[in-house]
């Protein structure tokens, strides 16, 4: 569905000046999101721009809508009362692995869990730059970083993974260089009815320039990129030939044409099963047995918290006698003095 | 090993020493019993019948934390005390003339609480050896053990009695004994001589689908009437006569539940919608329960994954335009204080609630203290100054919570309301006001048509932001954490800026003092001494001021409830007497505030911290010593 357009792009960027590291990930990002905006036909004063700390999080500064730059881990938290006070506003709360899974980690649950029609954009960098380079929940095992000289011992946090296992509804995923997938995914994930969530794999260039190069490299990246999209064949590879089959209980990478391999066999993928094992074996493929999954993983309908609420609270307003505060303070037992 | 005895103790009255008949002007009764005996229930449903009859209360529930603690011991006692008198009362009264001891454990817990002389109504058939021995009794007489001989003790055979009333009930015995509470509640209604229609109605209703427990409830309540009246031994010693209030339709309100129903008026006032984020926490919970129950009124009152969530959601309706509230008790304030000074620099409207127990850390959940006062007035990083305010008894929490709301509204500042278990817990008669008599409340909104809107522009008076509502188009804005650039909003780091920001919003709170009465002083208006007390001791205060002035003191009282801004005329209030003592539930939190406000003067102070309110009569002993040095 085309979507009138009230306002180009460039309306949506506010007049203070961007302060990210050139070559930060994060401009494609802010530009991802205006175009998004622009594409949504949504009147600039419905969108509400909520973020918690870290670099990631000065978006808000950068947005010519309604925004709110808040505290660290709190995004989600403040985006279900934005959202929940006037559900009218269409709401994108910006955050980063630290903000969302680390201080953030108990709202992040909770807000997938809930399903408010809230829409997050995760930018994952693997690292905390704004404290100049400590390790974040999604740092690789072993990664040496100011706080951990001898290499980290804990395993990270798979985003997509813990999205499905607060029984997510909506999960996709983008390289931050890919402006094109990543405004498609913020269109639907801005009309998805629930709460959608977006990682963007991010290249920080100061504390961990390089984190993505094996899935990222120019070079090769089309054959470690899988970009999905629902109802299509699981294809991918600079030729185009090489696919994705189910072996046993384990996706398999082939090539189309070998081993009796045929495009017959190759999945197509389905982003609204509710069941959501093929989806978090997508999620799960990492270099360099397995492309990375790119494009919307999982989309699938459930009930949504506000919807919920405004039913409920339409119920109640019809059925109950007590319709103000006069009617409560006079209810149950009085008496008079006289 | 203990002398084996008859299954019960002896049940026979002990009638040989009459209670003085005295014309009381109030009676203190205290229930307790086990956590599951229905002791909080049965001293609600006393308070409920003698406002009903005219006289005024005042109650305190006095629980463990634990929800069933070991059956029969002293930890897990659950009293509650109510104070019924023809005149005003102002607390819950400080010692019992009656005490109800459903159990020994019950009996070993409260008898400190017990008048000399008062009656005790034992529940003779749980002083087994076994239950005497549970209850931490040493021999199998517990009179002589606590030397209670010169008390009128009453022993009742209350569960035998229980089931002979409900013999013919369909009901197992486990659930017939269920009703012995009501037994008890009988033998009381009997003694002061309060009708049972206004309970049996009750129950009617509430059981209106098991009639067999309405049924046993009625019964049992009875039968536990026509037994006081057959012993006949202590009738009409007592006759609360009906209170002389002030005309008007009244309910019985605990301070919960009047801080609710604060915070919805306010919105009603107000034009807006109320939205309360909060966790469960003991004793504020009822907050939440209360508002959640509101929904026909467009109220949303959510239970969120935490503390944080609870002010961080309110906060993000504030932002969206409605009233945002968070309830708590000190160690949620803790944890909600970064978010709260997230309200102080984007200067959102925004109601934090604080009903205070016992503390450190877990402390003492239920029961009271006045030791958050400090948190909330500097429980945060950097300057974020607040407004403080602290309501001084269950009825008034719903004028101060609409005060909270009003001011935070009008001033764009966010507020702590503290309140505390004895008055959150508490309950006492409440004149029903009409909605049409309050104070209209006028948000500090932004001209929707502002084509120059700037979100740190100031009234020039109230030095309040104007509040600019998503959805309203032409005034998109940013707000955030980060310092802000006076006027337009934009972050800063400017050292001149930080520093007139610091100001400007210090300013703002300090320039509520103008939308605040003066503070009030209560007896002599000059004199020997001045008490001083804030929140909920007015009640014990007002007593002790009663008590003192009746024996020709020269003696005056200010209970503060606006902390921060003070009242205009404070210093001069304090100036008017020769002493001033500051008297709190902590170790002197106030008076340290007052110290540091006005240097120049002096301050005493009285401070008690054993998770109990304050006695009338540790005041009075108090004030007179100060008199004397």
């Amino acid at each position: 569905m085309e979507n009138k357009i009230l306002h180009q792009p460039a309306e949506f960027k506010s007049n203070q000046e961007v302060r990210w590291c050139p070559g930060c990930g994060d401009h494609a990002v802010l530009n991802a999101l205006h175009k998004a905006m622009s594409e949504l036909g949504i009147p600039k004063e419905k969108f509400v721009v909520i973020s918690g700390i870290g670099c990631s999080s000065r978006t808000p500064y950068y947005m010519n809508t309604y925004a709110f730059h808040t505290i660290h881990g709190r995004a989600a938290a403040i985006s279900t009362g934005v959202k929940i006070a006037n559900q009218d506003l269409t709401v994108f709360t910006v955050t980063g692995d630290g903000d969302a899974l680390a201080i953030g980690g108990n709202h992040f649950i909770h807000f997938i869990r809930r399903n408010l029609n809230l829409n997050m954009v995760l930018l994952n960098n693997r690292i905390y730059g704004l404290t100049k380079g400590q390790y974040s929940p999604t740092s690789e095992e072993g990664k040496i970083t100011k706080t951990s000289p001898y290499g980290t011992i804990e395993h990270p946090f798979n985003p997509g993974e813990l999205v499905l296992g607060a029984q997510g509804k909506f999960f996709a995923r983008s390289m931050d260089t890919n402006i094109k997938l990543q405004t498609e995914i913020m269109v639907e994930a801005a009309q998805f009815v629930g709460a959608s969530v977006i990682e963007i794999l991010q290249n920080c260039v100061i504390f961990n320039d390089g984190a993505y190069k094996n899935i990222n490299d120019k070079e090769t990246r089309e054959d470690h990129q899988i970009i999905l999209h629902h109802g299509e064949k699981m294809i991918f590879g600079k030729n185009r030939d090489k696919g994705l089959v189910l072996d046993g209980f384990k996706l398999k990478v082939v090539t189309i044409g070998q081993d009796g391999y045929t495009m017959d066999d190759i999945l197509t993928h389905d982003a609204h099963c509710q069941e959501p094992f093929i989806h978090m074996m997508l999620i799960n493929m990492a270099y360099p047995d397995y492309p990375t999954a790119f494009g919307i993983i999982r989309a699938v309908k459930g009930d949504s918290y506000g919807v919920k609420m405004d039913q409920q609270t339409a119920e109640i307003m019809a059925k109950s006698k007590i319709k103000c505060m006069d009617d409560v303070l006079n209810s149950g037992d009085t008496w008079e003095v006289k | 090993m203990l002398p084996k005895i008859s299954e019960k103790l002896i049940i026979k009255i002990m009638a040989e020493k009459k209670y003085q008949n005295v014309d009381l002007e109030d009676v203190v009764i205290r229930f307790s019993g086990d956590s599951g005996d229905g002791m909080q229930l049965t001293g609600t449903l006393f308070s409920e019948t003698s406002a009903l009859v005219g006289n005024d209360f005042v109650t305190f529930p006095d629980f463990p934390a634990e929800i069933r603690a070991p059956q029969g011991t002293v930890g897990g006692v659950s009293g509650f005390q109510v104070h019924i008198g023809h005149q005003p009362v102002y607390t819950p009264g400080d010692y019992c003339d009656v005490l109800i001891a459903m159990n020994p454990a019950a009996l070993k817990a409260n008898r400190r609480w017990a008048k000399k002389g008062a009656i005790i109504i034992i529940n003779s058939d749980e002083f087994t050896e076994k239950n005497l021995q549970r209850a931490g009794y040493k021999t199998l007489n517990p009179i002589e053990e606590d030397k209670l001989e010169d008390y009128n003790i009453i022993f009742a055979p209350i569960n035998e009695l229980t089931k002979e009333a409900l013999k013919d009930s369909d009901l197992d015995q486990k659930s017939i004994l269920r009703s012995k509470n009501m037994f008890a509640l009988g033998i009381c209604y009997w003694m002061f001589d309060r009708p049972m229609e206004h309970t049996i109605e009750r129950f009617e209703k509430k059981f209106a689908k098991v009639p067999a427990v309405a049924k046993a409830n009625i019964e049992t309540l009875k039968a536990g009437y026509n037994y006081a009246e057959n012993i006949g031994a202590f009738k009409s010693t007592f006759e609360v006569a009906p209170s002389e209030q002030q005309p008007g339709k009244y309910r019985s309100i605990n301070g919960n539940t009047a801080t609710a129903w604060g915070l919805a008026a306010a919105a009603e006032r107000a034009h807006i919608q109320l939205f309360c984020g909060s966790y469960p926490i003991t004793p504020a919970t009822d907050i939440l329960i209360e508002l959640t129950k509101l929904r026909s009124l467009g109220i949303k009152a959510l239970q969120v994954e935490d503390e944080i969530a609870g002010i961080c959601t309110a906060i993000g309706a504030s932002f969206a335009g409605s009233l945002g509230v968070t309830s708590t008790s000190g160690p949620g304030l803790a944890l909600k204080a970064e978010a709260s000074g997230l309200a102080v620099i984007t200067e959102l409207p925004l109601v934090i609630i604080d009903v205070q127990r016992g503390g450190p850390s877990t402390g003492l959940p239920t029961k009271t203290e006045q030791a958050d006062l400090l948190q909330a007035l500097y429980g945060r990083n950097g300057e974020s100054p607040m407004v403080v305010l602290a309501a001084t008894t269950p009825s008034d929490c719903f004028y101060y919570a609409f005060q909270a709301a009003k001011i935070a509204l009008e001033h764009m500042t966010p507020v702590i309301l503290l309140t505390d278990g004895f008055i959150g817990n508490g309950s006492e008669p409440f004149r029903i006001p009409k909605m049409e008599d309050l104070p209209e409340i006028h948000p500090h909104y932004a001209d929707p048509n502002d084509t120059n809107y700037q979100p740190y522009r100031r009234d020039p008076k109230t030095f309040a932001r104007y509040w600019a509502k998503p959805g309203i188009k032409g005034l998109e804005h940013r707000i955030g954490g980060l310092e802000k650039m006076a006027i337009t909003g934009s972050v800063s780091y400017v050292p001149e800026n930080h520093a007139i920001m610091v100001e400007e919003r210090a300013e703002k709170v300090r320039r509520v003092v103008e939308d605040i009465p003066d503070q009030e002083i209560l007896g002599d208006q000059t004199g020997d001494i001045l008490m001083v007390g804030w929140g909920s001791t007015r009640g014990h205060l007002l007593t002790a001021l009663k008590t003192l002035r009746k024996e020709g003191k020269k003696v005056g009282m200010a209970q503060f409830s606006y902390i921060n801004p003070l009242p205009k005329n404070t210093e001069d209030v304090f100036k008017r007497f020769k002493k001033v003592i500051v008297f709190e539930v902590n170790t002197g939190q106030f008076v340290s505030y007052l110290r540091s406000q006005f240097g120049h003067l002096d301050f005493l102070q009285y401070d008690k911290v054993q998770g109990l309110p304050f006695t009338a009569i540790e005041i009075v002993e108090f004030v007179n010593k100060m008199m004397e040095e």
